[in-house]
């Protein structure tokens, strides 16, 4: 197991250094002055040229990479041009926004997909597998973004219940002031996978319940209530693998909900950063959320491979 | 280029003294991935292994699964590099003076799994027209050829031509495959495990067609099975295969009365008799098929074989003629001066001088 | 031929083979989800194709006086948005450019990444692993974060959705393809094609390319969906298509300001996508299903 492990962390290496390089080349295969946010129209050539140099951005490209990378590894992440801040200080704060809404969707998504997949997997065909399959099918194929204005124009427009957009003043605290910002775009990530989860679940337990083992069990008199702990047990590493990958993808892919909503994650900062061609903060942005989307597949490959004993053995 | 031209058999060039088929030395390793940085064991496929092939015979090859007897197949066919060793088709060696695709046009192989030897997708008819094609002949040609070989291999080509593969039976399917295996008018067809998956009555008609089409069309075979008793049927001379490696070659009647090498004999022993008086009692061959990746020393058998000496443990047998100098076996029991106690001996009872 | 043989043959024939993808389309047929679904698609295609002939208001052009009417409104069964443009016609002339932006990658991925995978597949060794290393790569991002970044470097414009979507589907198809070429190739009929002495390219026309195509191209289908609703997001975000053309997810970005006062309205393009989405994922589930026949 731990040789799987090493293995595995020895092959994120070149992953990891591949990701920079891709983030590195998509911001600067944009078309376009990099300063052009940060300088007035009629700047002079001269001042130009300042600026250029003050960023780096006179260096010819393999140098920047080298730059930028040896930088990353240090814990910096280069400056903002549109604000000024440090790129690592603008990801710190947004980051956490991003991961207590991705990690509420997540649980909510899971617990939830898990019921109706248990549901629909213990009376497969019948009416409640229908209508599971049909959620499920709904969920997967939603315009989250759009479900999102949805849930705002009934539960803020309609009926003024929750807030529409933002997070709450100041910094994140756990009060309600707060929690009722949060309620409607966890609800809205939730739908996606909740219904990955559902339909995966529903697939293994009724693989796993029609599968002649358990028939055997049940002859043998087993309770119903083991079965059900059998079939969990079974059920349970496919479908947090499932849901880590989800996870990974909230994490990564957060920036449509964050514009709906205008929550102060690392989405928006993306969609800022893209909009005001602030290269540092964009490639800076990017590198972290795919990194995250990185480290998770590792996390869950890990955790597979320590729950099933399949892959530990090997 | 007519049909004529492009798929006439191939003329004879040695004579027929000269074997069709030599194979010298042959061997074949695959490497294993494992290990953290990917070092693992190299499972010794085919080792060594040389035999020869006369024209119009039929050579046997019998062995365990694993025992390396598809994999010579596939070396000889060219499917597979060799790593070390020659094939050489009537005097002309395979890489020098005869190109593999040319050899593919003189040696075809008859394959067992008959529903993925067909491709789902195309009719039975496209199926055998597709290597005469592939070899210059004529769309029209080719489907003329195809209706020509179904009628040979018994099967009617208005019926036939057009359906696929998952519409015919185990047996039809066999014949489909060796209608295939003649389109390009080869001299030399290997069948691996061609009947295994057929039922014995469909099996015996398999049988009695190859015979025929050899006799037809002046082909020489090789035919591998693990099934002794049809390998005892159809083949002229056995060879017998364990780990890669050849450890006995024989006439086939001689093989069953006399052979020499104690895996052979369990081979024989194993065979469930159909004589009520004379049952077969227990396994003969003792222990595990050891593992291909770490072949014991010395003799590959010894660790199974009742007779096993010190001498098997350190020295690996050559292949030594046994007075019959079409009867070799690779044993130390054979070999007068290899220091076997049973050095000479005959398990019917007959003593040897060299 | 005596006339015995002449019924038998006339007999065989009749009774020949019934083509794989004819039992596919029957078994499609036979099924109301998908044929309902595929009608609900042809109807939104059509009408987007035929646009032009259908006697609708012209979606450029809108008043500023009757913005924002909400639906129901006579002479505007569904409202006008935010610049007063007929919702009607901003609808069914946005399913041009929507349909073609949630299938043209998906239809491109499919051929460059199936050429791509079965090459791997097929040849293996060093050109496997350098293709599928590179899938990995991209394989590293999640795709939503993949299409915005690249959307997001080559600026807004459906030719840049077009190229980024594309780049982003097609490693999963890549994927699927070389893992079922890598099962087609170790079957014995291609090695049996191979001892007949046929070259690579001809025996992946031949024996591969129908045996792997069905799979592959079932799963594509699965991703049309996840593509309309990616490249209206990206349409959403400002990243896709500009301003006026009309478009659901630029629409659904237009018109979001215009919850408070017409959500209704505001909330239609996203039905379409949502509408379209599902139908073909409904459509996809039922195609695979009918394709599982066996012989």
């Amino acid at each position: 197991m731990i040789i799987y492990v090493l293995k595995r962390l020895v092959l994120v290496v070149p992953v990891v250094f591949a990701v920079a390089l891709v983030c590195f080349l998509l911001v600067h295969i944009a078309p376009g002055d990099p300063l052009v946010s940060v300088l007035p129209p009629d700047a002079s050539a001269e001042l130009a040229e300042q600026m250029k140099r003050a960023y780096g951005f006179d260096r010819p490209l393999p140098v920047q990479f080298g730059i930028w990378v040896w930088n990353a590894l240090n814990g910096n992440l280069g400056t903002s041009i549109a604000t000024g801040r440090s790129v690592i200080e603008e990801v710190s704060r947004a980051v956490g926004n991003t991961v207590r809404l991705a990690v509420l969707a997540s649980l909510i998504g899971f617990v939830f997909g898990m019921l109706f997949g248990f549901l629909a997997g213990y009376f497969r065909d019948g009416w409640v597998d229908r209508l599971v399959t049909t959620i499920a099918i709904t969920g997967v194929s939603m315009p989250h973004y759009w479900l999102g204005m949805v849930l705002v124009i009934i539960f803020s427009v309609i009926l003024g219940w929750l807030p529409a957009v933002g997070m709450g003043a100041g910094d994140w605290a756990w009060d309600w002031e707060h929690i009722k910002h949060l309620i409607l775009p966890a609800v809205t990530m939730s739908v996606i996978p909740m219904g990955i989860v559902a339909r995966t679940v529903r697939a293994l337990v009724g693989d796993l319940l029609s599968q002649e083992f358990v028939t055997a069990l049940r002859a043998k008199g087993i309770s119903e209530r083991r079965v059900f702990v059998h079939v969990t047990k079974n059920a349970a590493p496919t479908a947090i693998a499932v849901m880590g990958l989800q996870l990974g993808y909230l994490l990564g892919g957060s920036i449509l909900i964050e514009t709906v909503f205008s929550w102060p994650g690392t989405g928006l900062l993306l969609n800022n950063a893209i909009f005001q061609r602030d290269l540092p903060l964009l490639q800076g942005t990017i590198l972290v959320l795919a990194l995250f989307f990185v480290v998770l597949n590792l996390l869950v490959d890990v955790l597979q491979a320590a729950i099933d004993p399949r892959i530990k053995r090997a | 280029m007519s049909e004529a031209e492009t798929l006439a058999s191939v003329a004879d060039v040695g004579g027929p003294q000269q074997p069709l088929l030599e194979v010298r030395s042959l061997s074949k390793h695959f490497k294993l991935s494992g290990g953290l940085f990917g070092q693992g064991g190299v499972v010794r496929a085919v080792d060594d292994v040389s035999f020869a092939v006369g024209k119009g015979e039929v050579l046997g090859i019998v062995g365990e699964s694993g025992c390396g007897k598809s994999t010579t197949a596939r070396l000889i066919i060219g499917l597979i590099a060799p790593d070390v060793g020659e094939i050489i088709l009537d005097g002309e060696a395979v890489g020098a003076a005869l190109s593999v695709r040319v050899l593919r046009r003189r040696v075809q192989m008859v394959f067992q799994d008959s529903y993925a030897s067909l491709n789902p997708r195309l009719t039975i008819e496209d199926t055998i027209a597709f290597g005469p094609k592939v070899h210059g002949c004529s769309a029209d040609e080719a489907h003329t050829r195809a209706h020509d070989l179904l009628c040979k291999v018994g099967l009617d080509p208005a019926l036939f031509a057009d359906r696929y593969p998952h519409e015919l039976s185990g047996g039809q399917r066999q014949r489909i495959n060796i209608a295939r295996a003649l389109a390009l008018a080869p001299r030399l067809v290997l069948l691996d495990e061609a009947v295994s998956a057929l039922d014995k009555s469909v099996e015996a008609q398999v049988l009695n067609l190859l015979l025929d089409l050899k006799d037809d069309l002046g082909l020489t075979y090789v035919f591998i099975s693990h099934d002794l008793n049809v390998v005892r049927f159809i083949s002229d001379r056995v060879l017998v295969m364990y780990l890669g490696e050849v450890v006995e070659q024989a006439p086939v009647e001689v093989l069953w009365e006399d052979a020499r090498h104690p895996y052979t004999r369990a081979l024989l022993a194993a065979m469930p008799s159909l004589d009520p008086d004379h049952r077969t009692k227990e396994a003969p061959i003792a222990g595990d098929p050891p593992n291909p990746i770490d072949p014991p020393s010395g003799c590959r058998f010894h660790t199974r074989c009742p007779f096993a000496e010190s001498v098997c443990r350190a020295r690996k047998p050559m292949l030594t003629a046994t007075g019959n100098d079409r009867h070799t076996a690779a044993c130390h029991m054979v070999d007068m001066s290899s220091g076997h106690s049973w050095a000479g001996h005959s398990f019917t009872g007959e003593e040897h001088h060299a | 031929m005596s006339a015995l043989a002449d019924d038998l043959v006339r007999i065989a024939k009749v009774d020949r083979a019934r083509g794989y993808w004819t039992t596919v389309g029957r078994r499609l047929i036979r099924d109301p989800v998908s044929v309902g679904c595929g009608g609900v698609i042809l109807v939104i295609a059509l009408a987007a194709l035929l646009a032009p002939y259908l006697g609708l208001a012209d979606p450029y052009h809108g008043s500023m006086i009757r913005r924002l009417r909400p639906i129901g409104t006579p002479g505007y069964p569904l409202g006008t948005d935010e610049l007063g443009r007929d919702m009607v016609s901003r609808l069914v002339y946005g399913g041009r450019l929507s349909l073609f932006i949630g299938l043209a990658p998906v239809a491109l991925a499919f051929t460059i990444g199936t050429t791509l995978g079965v090459i791997a597949g097929y040849v293996g060794g060093v050109v496997n692993q350098a293709i599928m290393r590179i899938v990995d790569v991209f394989y590293a991002f999640p795709s939503v974060l993949l299409a915005i970044a690249i959307s997001g470097a080559l600026g807004a414009g459906i030719l840049n959705s077009l190229l980024s979507l594309t780049i982003v589907f097609v490693p999963p198809i890549v994927r699927v393809a070389e893992s079922v070429t890598t099962s087609v190739r170790n079957l014995d009929f291609v090695d049996a094609a191979r001892a007949s002495g046929a070259g690579p390219l001809t025996i992946m026309r031949v024996h591969v390319l129908g045996n792997v195509l069905g799979p592959i191209f079932v799963y594509a289908t699965s991703l049309i969906s996840v593509c309309m609703i990616l490249a209206a997001g990206l349409s959403f975000l400002g990243l896709g298509t500009r301003p006026p053309e009309p478009e659901w997810g630029l629409m659904l970005n237009t018109l979001r300001t215009a919850i408070y006062l017409n959500p209704w309205v505001a909330a239609l393009p996203g039905a379409m996508i949502f509408t379209v989405s599902i139908c073909f994922n409904l459509l996809s589930d039922g195609v695979r299903s009918a394709m599982d026949v066996r012989g």
